[in-house]
C-alpha cells in the first residue's frame, strides 16, 4: 500500500510543484494519474521511489515511512520508470540493461537471461536484444525502459507516460501486460495523456492541476466530470464524444458508452428502424 | 518539382543491420498537410530527418536515391542551408532545447538564419503569446515538465516561420487540450498561411480531420498513401496498429452488417451527422 500525506514540493523554493497532495493506493490497484501539464504529476510519481523527498508531509510504502529507507531500498518495492528514457537508459546493450536489474534482484544469469527474452518479447522488442539502445526508434527505446522495471516485476509499477510513441499494437500489448501483472498481485500507477488507455484499463483516475488533486475517483466518473475535465486540461473519450453527438440527434442513444460495440450496436438500432 | 520529393530513396544506419527507409518514394506539394504513421520502427523519424538533412548529415549511412527538398538535393545541402526552408521539431523535445529561457530558445532559430532583431523581438511575443508561454518565460528548458518542453520546441520551431513544418509525434507529452490547442494552431497556419505540414502521429482521432493526406509506413515502406478517407478503413490500417478513430471503426464494423453510410466518418460528429442522413432520407 502507499500512502501519501499531504506533501509539499517545490525545484527551486519559490515556485510548489506540489501544494499538499494525499492519496492513498491499496495493493493491487490500477490507477490513472492524470492532468495539465506542469500540475506536478511526475514530481509525484518520484516521491514514490524516493528519487524525490517531501519538504512537508510524507509518504508512506507498505507501512513504513520512505524516509527511513534508501532510493534502492525503495526501488525493490516500487518500480519506476521515468517519462524521457533517455534519463534512464546507460548501459551499451538492451539485454544488459534489463538484466542488470534482474541480476541486482538475485536472479542467477540463467534465470535473468531468460526472463529478459520473455519480456522482449512481450514488448514487441525480440531482435534487439543485442543492440545498443542508442541506436533505436523513439518508441523501442521507451519500451526498452518499460522492460527494465516490469522484467523485475516489482509489486508497485509506478509508470510515467508508457504509452508515449507507441503505436496501437503496442499499446494493446503493454496492457495486457499490465494486466497480467496486476492479476498477480502487482498494483499499478501510470501517470498518462492517453484518456483511452485510460478508460480501457484503469478502474481509477486522479485528476490533477496546479500541484494539487482536483478529482480522485472512478475513471468514469472523473472523465466525465466537465468541471474536473475543464481544470485539469482533459477531453472526454472518444466514445462519449460520439455517443453525445449521436444523442443530440437520437435521445434514445445514452450520452454515455464504454464500449466501441455499444456505439456500433447503439447505431444499428437507429438504422434498424430505418425501412 | 514538388516541395518535399522522396525519389527511390533508401537508407540504413550505420552499423544497423537492415534498411530503415527502402525505396521510398513520394512528392509532397506546397500547402499540404500530411500525417505520417505505422508501427513503432517503421521508419518515420528516419523519414523526419531525411526531410531536414539530419540523416545522411549528421546520422550517418547507408544512402540510395535521393531527396529534394524546395529544390535542392539533400546530400548536397547543409543541414544549416535546409533549415531556412524546413522546420524539425523532434520526437525527444529535450534533444533539441539548447539555451537557458524561453526567449533565448525562441529567437535562437531566427537568429542563426539572419533575421532581423526587431522583427525576432516581434515574433518572440507573438508567439509566446500562441502558444500560452508565459508563466514559463523564465524558465530554464531543462528545468521544465514534458509538456512544457514538447511546447517550447513547437514554439522554437513555428518562430523560424518554416514553409515546410515537420513534427515527430509533438503531442505525445502534452495534456489533451494543448495537444488540441496546438494542433489547431497548425491546422490553422496550414489554411491560413499556405505552410505545408508534415506530421508523425499515432492516435489518428486527433489529426484525421486536418490532414489532407495520410502516408503509412510499414518496416521502411510506405504501403499507403491517399486521402484519410480512403486509407483508414482499409484493412491494412488495422493490422499494422494504426490507431484508427472511434467513428471509423463503427463504420467499418456497420460495413460487415451490410450498412453503408454515405461517407468515411472520422469524428464522432461526422457520425452522428452521416447517421442522420441515412435516417431523414
Ligand atoms: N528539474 C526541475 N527544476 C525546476 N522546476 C521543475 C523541474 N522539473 C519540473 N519542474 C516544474 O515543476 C512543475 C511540475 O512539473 P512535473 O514535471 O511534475 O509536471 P507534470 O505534471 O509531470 O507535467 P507533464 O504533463 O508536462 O509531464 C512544473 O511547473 C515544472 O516546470
Ligand atoms: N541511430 C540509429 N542507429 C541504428 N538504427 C537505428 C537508429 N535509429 C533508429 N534505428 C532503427 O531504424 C528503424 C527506424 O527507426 P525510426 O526511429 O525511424 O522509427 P519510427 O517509425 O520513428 O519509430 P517510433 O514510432 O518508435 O519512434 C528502427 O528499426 C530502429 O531500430
Ligand atoms: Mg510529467
Ligand atoms: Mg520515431
Amino acid at each position: 500500500m502507499i500512502l501519501v500525506e499531504d506533501i509539499h514540493f517545490s525545484y527551486d523554493g519559490i515556485y510548489t510543484a506540489l501544494q499538499g497532495v494525499s492519496l492513498q493506493i491499496e495493493k493491487g490497484e490500477r490507477v490513472a494519474i492524470m492532468g495539465t501539464n506542469g500540475a506536478g504529476k511526475t514530481t509525484l510519481i518520484k516521491h514514490m521511489n524516493g528519487l524525490l523527498r517531501p519538504q512537508h508531509g510524507r509518504v508512506i510504502v507498505d507501512g513504513t515511512d520512505a524516509k527511513s529507507l534508501s532510493i534502492a531500498e525503495l526501488s525493490r518495492t516500487v518500480g519506476l520508470v521515468w517519462q524521457n528514457p533517455d534519463h534512464q537508459l546507460f548501459l551499451d546493450s538492451v539485454r544488459k540493461e534489463i538484466e542488470f536489474g534482474l541480476k541486482n534482484l538475485g536472479f542467477s544469469p540463467e534465470e535473468a537471461n531468460e526472463q529478459c527474452t520473455q519480456t522482449l518479447k512481450n514488448l514487441g522488442l525480440e531482435g534487439l536484444a543485442e543492440r545498443s539502445p542508442f541506436a533505436l526508434s523513439g518508441g523501442e527505446r521507451k519500451r526498452v525502459a518499460l522492460a527494465t522495471v516490469l522484467a523485475t516485476e516489482p509489486r508497485v509499477l509506478a509508470l510515467d507516460e508508457p504509452t508515449i510513441g507507441q503505436d496501437a499494437h503496442q499499446k494493446e500489448r503493454l496492457a495486457s501486460m499490465l494486466l497480467d501483472l496486476n492479476e498477480r498481485e502487482r498494483t499499478v500507477i501510470v501517470v498518462t495523456h492517453d484518456v483511452e488507455f485510460v478508460i480501457e484499463n484503469f478502474p481509477r483516475t486522479i485528476a490533477m492541476a496546479d500541484g494539487r488533486i482536483v478529482a480522485d475517483g472512478s475513471t468514469s466518473s472523473v472523465l466525465s466530470n466537465e468541471d474536473v475535465l475543464e481544470r485539469c486540461s482533459l477531453t472526454p473519450p472518444q466514445l462519449t464524444v460520439a455517443a453525445r453527438a449521436l444523442h443530440k440527434v437520437f435521445p434514445q442513444v445514452p450520452e454515455r458508452l464504454a464500449l466501441l460495440s455499444e456505439l456500433e450496436n447503439a447505431v444499428s438500432e437507429i438504422l434498424g428502424v430505418v425501412p | 518539382m514538388a516541395l518535399v520529393e522522396f525519389a527511390d530513396f533508401s537508407f540504413k544506419y550505420l552499423g544497423a543491420d537492415s534498411l530503415a527507409l527502402r525505396k521510398v518514394s513520394a512528392s509532397i506539394n506546397e500547402g499540404e498537410y500530411v500525417v505520417i504513421t505505422g508501427p513503432s520502427g517503421c521508419g518515420k523519424t528516419t523519414l523526419c530527418r531525411a526531410i531536414n538533412g539530419l540523416v545522411p548529415h549528421f546520422h550517418r549511412g547507408y544512402i540510395a536515391g535521393n531527396v529534394y527538398v524546395d529544390g535542392q538535393n539533400t546530400r548536397d545541402a547543409t543541414v544549416a542551408l535546409l533549415a531556412s526552408s524546413v522546420g524539425l521539431v523532434f520526437q525527444n523535445p529535450a534533444n533539441q532545447l539548447v539555451t537557458l529561457n524561453v526567449e533565448k530558445e525562441l529567437a535562437f532559430g531566427p537568429e542563426n538564419l539572419g533575421v532581423e532583431p526587431q522583427e525576432i523581438r516581434k515574433r518572440v511575443e507573438e508567439i509566446i503569446d500562441l502558444l500560452n508561454l508565459e508563466h514559463l518565460r523564465e524558465k530554464h528548458p531543462h528545468e521544465m515538465s514534458g509538456g512544457e518542453q514538447q511546447r517550447l520546441a513547437m514554439a522554437a520551431t513555428l518562430a523560424l516561420k518554416p514553409k515546410v513544418l515537420v513534427a515527430d509525434e509533438p503531442t505525445s507529452n502534452l495534456d489533451p487540450k494543448s495537444a488540441e490547442l496546438i494542433l489547431d494552431i497548425i491546422s490553422e497556419l496550414n489554411k491560413r498561411n499556405g505552410m505545408t505540414v508534415i506530421l508523425v502521429e499515432h492516435r489518428l482521432d486527433l489529426v484525421a480531420k486536418d490532414a489532407s493526406r495520410i502516408i503509412l509506413l510499414d518496416k521502411g515502406q510506405i504501403v499507403a498513401d491517399g486521402a484519410p478517407r480512403d486509407i483508414l478503413p482499409q484493412d491494412i490500417s488495422m493490422e499494422i496498429g494504426v490507431g484508427i478513430p472511434k467513428a471509423t471503426q463503427v463504420y467499418k464494423r456497420l460495413q460487415t452488417k451490410g450498412i453503408e453510410l454515405s461517407r468515411v466518418p472520422l469524428t464522432g460528429e461526422e457520425l452522428a451527422m452521416l447517421v442522420g442522413e441515412v435516417t431523414s432520407s
